[in-house]
């Protein structure tokens, strides 16, 4: 863009890294990662935590032994291209189910990340699920964060190598076990340990292995570096944050300053705050930040800095909440819980979450009253229209009928719209269960009763012994 | 025309493509060498527009290393797969050969559902309702484009369903006209007829044949001129289904009644083409057309 006449074009200065600063440090563009320690904690949140851990991967790794009549209550049959869950049978038409429960979740995270901060991200996404379950393991073989640490630093002696093994082999078996039950979900889950066994199915072996390495690998290994450097969903959610919801706080007025103390002369004296600077906050975070820094986007709000703080607090009979669940104007206008309460109900709060109800029952409603019945109607390609013997006008169709029912359904199959009009080929069709098939429909009417062009016609396909009908719209076409 | 006798440009795609892979290298060779001075509030020390300040996130080393080996990937997909210009890899490996390779696979897991067709008669198959189905969607996926999904055809594509055949309609015949295809040639008459005139009284004597309306006139004096006609379509033009001629007598009209069409006809004559289909769909597949198409002028309605 040529700049306006008169104007001096902006010049924007680059200023150089000041030379002199003593502060200054020479660094790579690139950071070396480093591996995180998290010493074990309990309270309160920890097991909330475990109680999601015990939550997900019940529904996660039970679901697919479940059985609904014959067949597996939930399959998504890739193959077939239908997807049973509980008694519904899906058909890829029926994508709009899967677009509306993604619309469901996103607006979920919407509201809750509005309300409490990053609660997902702290105690119900399978990147902290899973990795929190690979440390329980790391912390029950090789002791908790010091003796991880010491372990780490040591020579390779017999515990280390066995340690390390045990704790390899227990991560690998979850891994597999983790990719089996996911492949499971996508074909019959009681065959596929058969077909594994005998080294069948080369695309089934491959998903459960890739899976599975994606498990190990993610909840071994990248952990945080998952939230940090790869997911969107943890960069997008500061833009749901606002001064009202919840996140992780330090008092720092109450806090600061902080340091060691004798328990023999009171703090303020000293003009110490609350924080005696153990760091325990530190060494249980399990993304390796220091909270007393304030909000940062590492911080996947999971609480156990609360834990830690608060059991220091008790020790020291200081009252708890130094560390703390609060909101940004909570900590400035040092509000209480019901103040706080009261700004939960706040626009963008009421709009996500009116949002999100008209959707959930939306598809609740859809879902009960779908019909297990589709039906496609397309011309046929070779003839426009027809003379037949008795002087009838005829129409070719296809109809692609979806039986979205478990058993044998017979359809008859009329048309209506155009005075005379009939169905010259046969009535009925059978299909079978969960099939879709072409059938090729003849339509007639009588010659010179019709005027010339196109007339719109429908379909009625009714469902012999059942409620189920559809009616689909086409076109009757009358030569000049 | 030059690129297809000259490899100018497979060595052009190829080089730009190595060049790329190679640039990126070098830029991640640059960067890891690259040093940048920290300060202490954690900002590169860049100031733009009075107070925007740069902080200081490095990316981790690791993302690093995936650069590099999507690198060392590149080299080997290239040097396995076709991605280098005209370079067909070391693999070998085409769309053709995986698409080959896909139908023979496809064929041999459906041959035991075949096996037990390939045994039966096409008559014993018209009353099997899974052959009929199969047949049904092979019909669909196949022929309908000419003869319509119905198999009642249209204008110069043939009626399948109403027991009228130009090359015959025993199972063998059908089998025949699907695995080979069947070419139908009206050669131009008109010399061979006469004037004109002589052209349109014929076409009234053919109209005759089958009781369409004509002028009793014209056909008496077209019928000497049959004799034209009749190496093919017989003296009583009842067609030879040996030849493909048709039966015209029958009032079914292929390519369109009335003189007109008719006139036409012997004027200009008319190639149709049945294309071979034996390339296309296996020996057992077209068993299994062969009674679906028998079975809609022989078992009509029953099939459905």
């Amino acid at each position: 863009m040529k700049p306006a006449d008169g104007m001096p074009r902006k010049v924007i200065p680059i200023t150089p890294a000041a030379a002199d600063d003593p502060q200054a440090e020479v660094v790579s563009l690139y950071e070396a990662q480093k591996k995180i320690y998290p010493r074990a904690i309990s309270g309160v949140f920890a097991r909330w935590r475990w109680l999601m851990v015990v939550v997900t991967q019940l529904v996660f790794y039970g679901l697919p032994w479940l059985q609904w009549g014959e067949r597996q209550m939930v399959l998504f049959d890739l193959g077939a291209r239908r997807f049973y869950l509980f008694g519904l049978v899906l058909y890829p038409q029926d994508f709009i189910y899967l677009t509306g429960l993604l619309i469901i979740s996103a607006l979920s995270l919407f509201l809750f990340t509005a309300v409490a901060g990053r609660l997902w991200c702290g105690f119900a996404c399978p990147q902290t699920v899973y990795t929190e379950m690979f440390m329980w393991i790391e912390h029950r073989v090789e002791g908790d964060r010091s003796a991880r640490l010491r372990l780490d630093k040591g020579r390779w002696t017999f515990e280390k190598l066995w340690k390390k093994s045990l704790k390899q082999l227990l991560w690998i078996g979850i891994s597999a076990w983790t990719g089996f039950t996911f492949v499971g979900y996508f074909v019959p889950i009681r065959a596929l340990g058969v077909e594994l066994m005998a080294l069948q199915g080369s695309w089934q072996l491959f998903w459960v292995a890739f899976y599975g390495v994606a498990t190990y690998g993610n909840a071994g290994f990248l952990r945080e570096q998952v939230c940090k450097y790869m997911c969107p969903y943890a960069r997008f959610q500061s833009a749901m944050f606002d001064n009202d919801t919840l996140i992780v706080t330090y008092d720092e007025a109450r806090g600061e300053r902080r340091g060691p103390r004798s328990k023999a002369v009171a703090p303020r004296t000293q003009g110490l705050g609350d924080c005696i600077d153990c760091t325990l906050c530190v060494q249980v975070c399990p993304v390796g930040i220091d909270i007393r820094n304030g909000l940062q986007y590492e911080c996947i709000g999971c609480g156990l800095c609360v834990d830690a703080c608060n059991t220091v607090m008790d020790k020291m009979h200081y009252p708890r909440g130094l560390i703390r669940f609060s909101t940004q104007h909570g900590v400035t206008h040092r509000w209480n819980q019901s103040q706080m309460l009261r700004r939960v109900l706040r626009p963008r709060v009421l709009v996500y979450g009116a949002v999100l109800a008209a959707l959930c029952i939306g598809m609740v409603m859809s879902l009960v009253a779908r019909t297990p019945l589709k039906v496609d109607v397309v011309r046929d390609r070779a003839a426009l229209s027809r003379i037949v013997a008795g002087g009838r006008l005829e129409n070719v169709y296809r109809l692609q009928i979806m039986n979205a029912t478990e058993r044998l359904q017979r359809y008859r199959i009329g048309a209506h719209g155009l005075d005379g009009l009939e169905v010259a080929s046969g009535p009925g069709v059978a299909i079978g269960p969960a099939e879709s098939r072409w059938v090729a429909v003849r339509l007639q009417v009588p010659y010179g009763v019709v005027p010339p062009g196109s007339h719109p016609v429908f379909f009625d396909i009714r469902a012999e012994g059942a409620a189920t009908q559809v009616v689909e719209k086409s076109v009757f076409l009358v030569p000049r | 025309m030059s690129d297809f006798t000259h490899n100018f440009w497979s060595l052009y795609v190829a080089g730009i493509t190595l060049a790329g892979i190679l640039a990126c290298g070098l830029l991640l060779w640059i960067t890891s060498r690259k040093k940048v001075q920290a300060t202490a509030d954690n900002t590169t020390g860049h100031v733009w527009d009075e107070d925007l300040t740069e902080m200081n996130n490095p990316m981790p080393r690791w993302w690093m290393w995936l650069f590099v080996l999507t690198m060392v990937f590149g080299f080997g997909y290239l040097a396995a797969y076709p991605g280098l210009g005209t370079f067909a890899g070391k693999l070998g490996w085409s769309t053709r050969a995986e698409y080959d390779a896909e139908v023979a696979q496809a064929n041999a897991e459906l041959q035991p559902l075949y096996a037990r067709f390939d045994a039966m008669k096409p008559e014993d198959m018209a009353g099997d309702a899974q052959a009929m189905a199969i047949g049904e969607r092979l019909f669909l996926n196949n022929c309908a484009q000419c003869h319509g999904s119905d198999a009642r055809g249209s204008k110069s594509f043939p009626n399948l369903a109403d027991n009228d055949w130009l090359h015959g309609g025993s199972p063998d015949r059908i089998r025949q006209t699907i695995h080979d295809g069947r070419i139908g040639v009206m050669p131009p008459m008109a010399a061979a007829v006469g004037s004109p005139e002589d052209v349109r009284n014929l076409s009234h004597y053919v109209l005759s044949l089958s009781g369409s309306p004509h002028d009793s006139l014209r056909a008496s004096l077209g019928k000497s001129k049959f004799t034209a006609c009749a190496a093919c379509h017989g003296m009583d033009g009842k067609g030879n289904q040996a030849l493909g001629a048709p039966n015209l007598t029958d009032d079914v009209w292929l390519h369109g009644w009335g003189e007109a069409a008719i006139t036409a006809m012997i004027n200009n004559g008319k190639t149709n083409q049945m294309p071979a289909q034996a390339g296309k769909l296996t020996d057992s597949q077209i068993g299994v057309l062969t009674a679906y198409v028998w079975s809609l002028s022989n078992r009509a309605g029953a099939a459905r």
